[in-house]
């Protein structure tokens, strides 16, 4: 009794800096998040508690967070499958070629190393609606030139556009490792079933990397819902107006949050959109975990 | 069935070809701009190389007082480098604790530590800041750094995962000899999994590298900016000068590419490492 007490606290003073960590930077800003958002709290003068006020106003007032939690929507649903879907193509082709897999492979990842401020201004600069490369290559194949960032239906598709560019390469090489990891034995099988390649890749391939895709989903949802570097950036005009984008086409939900708390000093506010966001994300991973029985399949899959 | 057997991969290579194109262009693009006059930049049809390449836009930007080269190449060091080794200690000791250690509550604990993984940033985001800017450390690189050396769930996951996979019989048979827990991490367990360490150490300095939310909530002084920031005030002050923009955006993203080439074993195993296990 008294070794194992012993042990457990030479153990517990190995994990001291984790305790710790979850305490100060884990669990204390998360209940405070929840306190502040039910005051009115400007740093400058203590929390003043108003109740559920703030809410009321972000649901029944606040057009531009209606307005916001359009754009992210927008731009997840459409932002998040595609990159699965890209990453997913890219990694079954590269898993069938032999040649050349390491040039394919580093030109699919090098955009993921670029800092976000660099991609983002060099996408403006493509982008850009009156002579842009994205234009010009419209223009040679006879197409009418798009505003894109500059235009209220284009600024959401091009921000969807920078996030594939950024946001394959890490799970197309993550795919490429679980397609490798198919077992010989399973396809021969298949095979011997009388399998074609197309139902091997169906039944076989696929749902084996249920797990994998399982997971990436996931954490790109997440990552997805919290958007704010590229639409910061691209909506911080030198000419100082207020509006993020065309219209504020681009106002994503941490980018209002970001105002809300540190332009215009709304603490009490920016907390009560922290702790939305917070609880539909929870909600939303619940969804995804429950609906992954019926489509992830763990049985059968290779240990690693 | 023959002709399959070749146009197949043709196919696919010509695909895979069209869409690296893609991906390699804008990377192109960001070279050529930063070499070009001002005039070559925004034209139609696109100039893929400028007619008297500009070299001299790498000195125009590097000596611009908006663009203080060495001053933000310091602070960006500053904060990679030690945040790398704050987050490689403290994560490298709490992992040793989950893999090799037995203690009351250790599943439960190492459970929470994976949800944390789900957590959106966003939830700690505004206390975290307030925190610190009670303590009167907003403006400094302590709100950036010091949560570094608390370990963090994912570098906790990655190395633990590699510890498991060293035979406990090393560990134990240096126990015996009456080494501490210490020494067993130090001399046996550390040297045996270098390679996830250099992982951790990669992901950990290229996210400090990159970092934008962090140095543009705590830093108000721009004698303190990273690179990541003073890219962004430097555009801002020349909004329509492409190719001093691009050679300043180039200069802080050719050692990450260089980095990447001479670690691309790391790279590709780290990221690799990321995914697999859900």
């Amino acid at each position: 009794m008294s070794r194992r007490l012993r042990d457990t606290a030479r153990a517990y003073l190995f994990v001291s800096p984790w305790l710790i960590s979850l305490a100060v930077f884990t669990a204390y800003p998360m209940l405070a998040s929840f306190y502040f958002s039910l005051t009115r709290y400007t740093v400058i003068q203590p929390p003043a508690w108003i109740g559920l006020e703030n809410f009321q106003v972000m649901f029944a007032k606040d057009e531009l967070f209606w307005l916001a939690v359009w754009n992210t929507l927008y731009y997840t649903v459409v932002s998040v499958p595609l990159q699965m879907l890209v990453a997913l193509l890219l990694a079954t082709l590269l898993n069938h070629s032999t040649r050349g897999i390491g040039f394919y492979r580093t030109a699919f990842y090098l955009p993921s190393l670029v800092p976000a401020v660099v991609t983002t201004l060099l996408w403006m600069l493509i982008l850009d609606p009156r002579a842009g490369l994205a234009n010009a290559a419209l223009e040679t194949l006879g197409l009418p030139k798009l505003g894109w960032m500059h235009s209220a239906t284009w600024s959401k598709p091009s921000l969807i556009l920078i996030s594939l560019w950024v946001g394959v390469g890490q799970p197309m090489l993550i795919f490429l490792a679980g397609l490798k990891d198919t077992p010989q034995s399973l396809l021969e099988a298949a095979t011997i079933d009388g399998a074609n390649r197309w139902q091997r890749y169906w039944r076989v391939v696929i749902p084996l990397l249920t797990p994998t895709i399982f997971f990436n989903l996931l954490i790109t949802l997440i990552a997805s819902f919290q958007v704010f570097t590229t639409a910061f950036i691209a909506t911080a005009t030198a000419t100082g107006a207020t509006a993020a984008g065309p219209l504020n086409s681009m106002l994503v939900y941490m980018v209002h949050l970001y105002r809300q708390g540190f332009r215009y000093a709304s603490m009490g506010y920016a907390s009560a959109m922290a702790v939305v966001l917070f609880l539909a994300l929870v909600l939303l991973t619940l969804l995804v975990v429950r609906s992954s029985r019926s489509w992830v399949h763990y049985e059968g899959a290779p240990p690693r | 069935m023959n002709l399959r057997r070749w146009t197949e991969p043709v196919l696919s290579h010509l695909l895979l070809i069209a869409v690296a194109l893609l991906f390699l262009i804008p990377l192109w693009w960001l070279l050529i701009t930063s070499i070009k006059p001002l005039d070559q930049i925004l034209t139609i049809p696109p100039i893929w190389w400028p007619h008297s390449p500009q070299w001299q836009n790498y000195l125009d930007t590097l000596t611009a007082p908006a663009f203080p080269f060495w001053q933000l190449m310091g602070n960006t060091l500053f904060y990679c480098v030690v945040s790398t080794i704050g987050t490689v200690v403290s994560s490298a000791v709490v992992a040793y604790a989950f893999a090799r250690m037995r203690f009351v509550g250790r599943d439960l604990l190492f459970a929470i530590t994976l949800a944390t993984l789900l957590l959106p940033g966003v939830v700690t985001l505004i206390p975290t800041y307030v925190l610190f800017q009670r303590m009167g450390l907003v403006g400094t690189y302590a709100p950036l750094i010091v949560p570094y050396f608390f370990a963090s769930a994912f570098n906790i996951f990655l190395l633990r995962q590699f510890m498991l996979t060293i035979p406990v019989e090393l560990s134990d048979a240096a126990h015996v000899d009456g080494a501490s827990d210490f020494r067993v991490l130090w001399q046996i367990i550390l040297p045996l999994v270098k390679p996830a360490l250099i992982v951790v150490a990669i992901f950990n300095f290229i996210y400090a590298w990159n970092d934008f939310l962090g140095p543009l909530l705590y830093l108000d002084d721009s004698s303190r900016y990273p690179f990541s920031i003073g890219l962004y005030a430097f555009r801002s002050r020349f909004a329509l000068q492409w190719n001093l923009i691009t050679a300043a955006a180039l200069t802080i993203t050719a050692p990450l590419i260089a980095a990447f080439f001479a670690l691309q074993r790391y790279f590709i195993e780290g990221v690799t490492l990321t995914g697999v296990k859900g």
